[in-house]
């Protein structure tokens, strides 16, 4: 198992083994960002993004490769075992933070095998329901489901998805399950929840917007603290009275071993990406923005992920899901 | 008249040269890695993408839908020369298709599906002008219940894909779903006969499974002996259909595009029934019966008509409710929000021009296609001729680069290679891959539908019943197995079935 990751790891990076790391003169060819779902969907979008002006900022050309598979952990175990020379990073999203609770036998460590290079976004959630449910507001909804819990349904796009994290900790904060019914993916669940067989899900602005924007669901919440510019009459989950907040954020990461000064240039040309103009209107339109700049730091993001990792693992183990 | 006022509206935009330029090369690109075995059009539209960032919104979509629909043709074109289909759909086209390439009719075969293809496109787009909205909305009836009874109806419909003996064809849809469950069950977060492998936590990859058991199988057993070496046809009857041939093709290409059309419009996997039912249908029908599998025309055009028709149906979903049918639909929908537009029903309010502009860029597509396909018959067949250590090794290094291409994941090329082996042993049996393919599909959509529809009812399987939709189809199943269990009916079944040996 161990070689075929390490070959692949090798094709990944493109024989770089025949020159030396030197990090004054990082880089001096093609740095490969590998993203671990498939070409299109919003971790792509959002890592194809900022690659073009990362690339500029470090005079080096960056290509964005799509390594699929296990929810995304196919794509970390390779990065993982890469040459730690800052040739081959990886871009992860929260999944990153489950993982290591939803997989048992991982056979990489999230904060030991890799080096954060900084957030790089956080996209907001929404709490939506089929057209025709019942309750009007998020408190209606929550009572709603409290009195009706045998017979609501909560869709979600699979195992350790968004949608999936964002159900456990709406129902945490509810203080009661209701029936899941997982999808494969965003696309189906929204179908089925445009179509009316099911009752509510929470997922991503990125995927929802168009679906609330034209009527086709009810929205209830937006799961951050501020109301959203591209939904402004959404009200928060705050002020809706629910106590939960949660967003999908997207991260970069070198393997561990990767020298510190590789690390930092990495960082910065990261931390100038998010001040691109073209990088805030494009991400803008995906219902996002680019995070602060000092939260785009290694240091930041270390301990962010470690909060993460620490904050999901007895949620998810109360639902009593994992892979394994 | 909004009807024709919209589709000038979409002639002004589809005619321009510059949408008229991209449109020819998405079709062109498309024929291209239909043709390559492995390579889809799923990493095509991925890969190309960003380059589209910098086009007008319309023009891009234009393209990539062009990509889309082109390797709908192009795939049936490697299906019928050397058996290696690159989707889901073609592979019903290898059946028959690679049958009548190994009797010499190449260029028939490859001539109906271009035809059948460019008639039901052509269909299936005026039917996307006229009718989106209302069928989405009948769509969106269908929920995982529907579904379910849909694919029992499918599957039952199917045994008559085999044409060998019943037994082993039912064998072969057993082991195809048995590969199916192959991966994290989607309910439970199970692995289930993933022996430890985290790559297989994704289940098998299709395209390895038709890799392996189609093409790296048919070499293998191409290798064995020089007589028995059937890749190559050396004889070239004719390339073009005789009136015999166009005959017997016309009912099959209308059969196939109203059956493509109505299920392509399904986002749940609907595209795939399409080629499975035509064919299965055109069988059941047909006078001609013990031919088909041993290079019936009518199983070229009926599945090749369908594909195309829901090719262009599934763009309903996305285009009135946002919601994708297909993997490269979803790419598309990532191009729309890149070009600041939200997938959805206010796409045909607020973007008319960009809405009815791409439709009759399909329309247009379908006809540089047919334009740019039936010329081609003719190298296309020349293929053929190439000597088989140069042809074997390349059509298997395309397709090892074509699979690794999808997910950059090396297990799927070891996949192709034991599922070779599995497909020559097969071979070997007597056992026809089809029915294989059919289960590996259709399998896990079977199981997930079931327990969804079960999930949501609270374990009351009732509700197959109580719904009307599905209510009805389980009925349409069980008249189809009535049918096949009268005496009359059986008699001439075994006819057949003893005629083959």
């Amino acid at each position: 198992m161990k070689r075929i990751l390490a070959t692949l790891a090798s094709v990944a990076a493109l024989g770089l083994s025949a020159f030396p790391a030197g990090a004054q003169n990082y880089p001096e060819r093609a740095i490969s960002i590998v993203v671990p779902f498939s070409a299109g969907g919003p971790t792509d979008t959002v890592t194809r993004l900022i690659a073009e002006p990362m690339a500029k900022s470090l005079g080096a050309e960056i290509v964005v490769q799509n390594v699929t598979g296990a929810g995304g952990t196919v794509a970390a175990g390779q990065v993982a075992k890469a040459e730690p020379d800052g040739y081959t990073i990886l871009m992860h999203h929260i999944g990153m933070s489950t993982a290591p609770t939803l997989y048992k036998n991982l056979p990489y460590k999230p904060l030991e095998d890799f080096a954060a290079i900084g957030l790089v976004t956080e996209v907001p959630m929404t709490i939506i329901g089929r057209k025709d449910l019942a309750p009007a507001t998020l408190q209606e909804l929550i009572d709603y489901v409290k009195t009706n819990k045998d017979k609501v349904t909560y869709a979600n796009a699979g195992i350790g998805a968004a949608s999936h994290l964002c159900g456990m900790l709406f129902m945490e904060a509810v203080g009661t399950q209701v029936t899941t019914v997982p999808y494969k993916g965003t696309g189906p669940a929204l179908t089925d929840l445009v179509g009316g067989q099911v009752d509510f899900m929470c997922d991503q602005t990125t995927n929802t917007t168009g679906q609330i924007k034209s009527g086709q669901v009810k929205a209830y919440a937006v799961t951050t603290g501020e109301r959203l510019a591209s939904l402004p009459d959404l009200p928060t989950t705050k002020e809706g009275g629910l106590d939960m907040q949660v967003s999908v954020w997207h991260a970069l990461y070198a393997p561990a071993g990767t020298p510190e000064d590789v690390v930092k240039k990495l960082s910065t040309a990261l931390q100038s990406a998010l001040k691109d103009q073209k990088v805030i209107d494009r991400f803008a339109e995906l219902g996002t923005t680019p995070v602060a700049q000092d939260r785009a730091t290694p240091a930041a993001h270390t301990e962010m992920l470690a909060s993460q990792i620490k904050l999901w693992k007895p949620i998810i183990e109360a639902a009593g899901v994992a892979a394994q | 008249m909004d009807l024709i006022a919209n589709l000038g509206v979409g002639f002004e935009i589809a005619l321009t040269p510059v949408n008229i330029l991209y449109c020819f090369v998405g079709v062109l690109l498309g024929t291209l890695v239909g043709v390559l075995p492995g390579i889809g059009p799923t990493g095509t539209v991925a890969i190309l993408l960003p380059i589209t960032f910098t086009f007008e919104p319309v023009t891009a979509l234009i393209m990539l839908a062009g990509i889309y629909y082109g390797a709908q043709y192009g795939g049936s074109t490697s299906a019928i020369l050397i058996n290696l289909p690159g989707e889901s759909s073609s592979a019903i086209t290898a059946i028959d298709g690679h049958q009548m390439a190994r009797q010499g009719r190449a260029g028939p075969a490859l001539a109906t599906a271009a035809l059948g293809s460019f008639f039901a496109g052509s269909v299936a787009t005026l039917l996307l002008a006229i009718a989106a909205p209302p069928l989405a909305r009948v769509a969106l009836k269908f929920g995982s219940a529907e579904y379910f009874s849909l694919i029992v109806l499918g599957l039952i419909a199917s045994v008559a894909l085999a044409h060998g003996s019943i037994i082993k064809a039912l064998g072969m849809i057993v082991l195809g779903l048995l590969l199916g469950t192959v991966g994290q069950d989607l309910y439970s977060g199970q692995p289930r006969f993933t022996f430890g492998f985290f790559e297989l936590y994704s289940g098998i990859n299709f395209v390895s499974v038709a890799v392996g058991v189609f093409g790296v199988a048919e070499i293998l057993r191409n290798l064995e002996d020089e007589k028995t070496r059937t890749l190559l046809v050396k004889k070239v009857e004719n390339l073009w259909l005789t009136k015999d041939d166009f005959r017997r093709s016309v009912n099959p290409v209308l059969r196939g595009t109203a059956l493509g059309s109505l299920l392509g419009v399904l986002p749940g996997g609907g595209h795939v029934l399409a080629a499975f039912a035509s064919y299965s249908l055109e069988k059941k029908i047909s006078r001609n019966e013990a031919e088909f599998g041993r290079g019936a025309i009518e199983g070229v055009a009926a599945p090749e008509s369908a594909n195309n028709a829901a090719a262009q149906t599934s763009f309903i979903p996305l285009l009135t409710l946002g919601i994708p049918a297909h993997p490269v639909m979803a790419l598309m929908i990532g191009a729309f929000i890149i070009h600041g537009i939200t997938p959805g029903p206010n796409v045909m309010t607020d973007e008319p021009a960009l809405f009815w502009g791409l439709i009759v860029s399909m329309w247009i597509g379908n006809l540089l296609l047919v334009l740019l396909n039936l010329p081609l018959i003719g190298l296309w067949v020349k293929l053929l001729t190439i000597p088989y250590r140069v042809l074997f090794p390349a059509i298997i290094a395309f397709a090892c680069i074509g699979t690794y291409s999808i997910g950059l994941n090396a297990f799927d090329i070891y996949a192709i290679a034991v599922l070779g082996l599995i497909g020559y042993v097969l071979v070997k049996l007597d056992c026809e891959p089809a029915p294989l393919l059919l289960g590996f599909v259709l399998g896990p959509l079977l199981e997930e539908h079931l327990r969804r529809a079960m999930i949501i009812s609270r374990g009351d399987p009732m509700t197959f019943l109580e719904r009307p939709i599905s209510a009805g189809l389980l009925a349409f199943a069980a008249l189809a197995i009535v049918l096949s269990l009268l005496p009359a009916i059986r008699k001439r079944r075994e006819e057949v079935f003893s005629e083959e040996d």
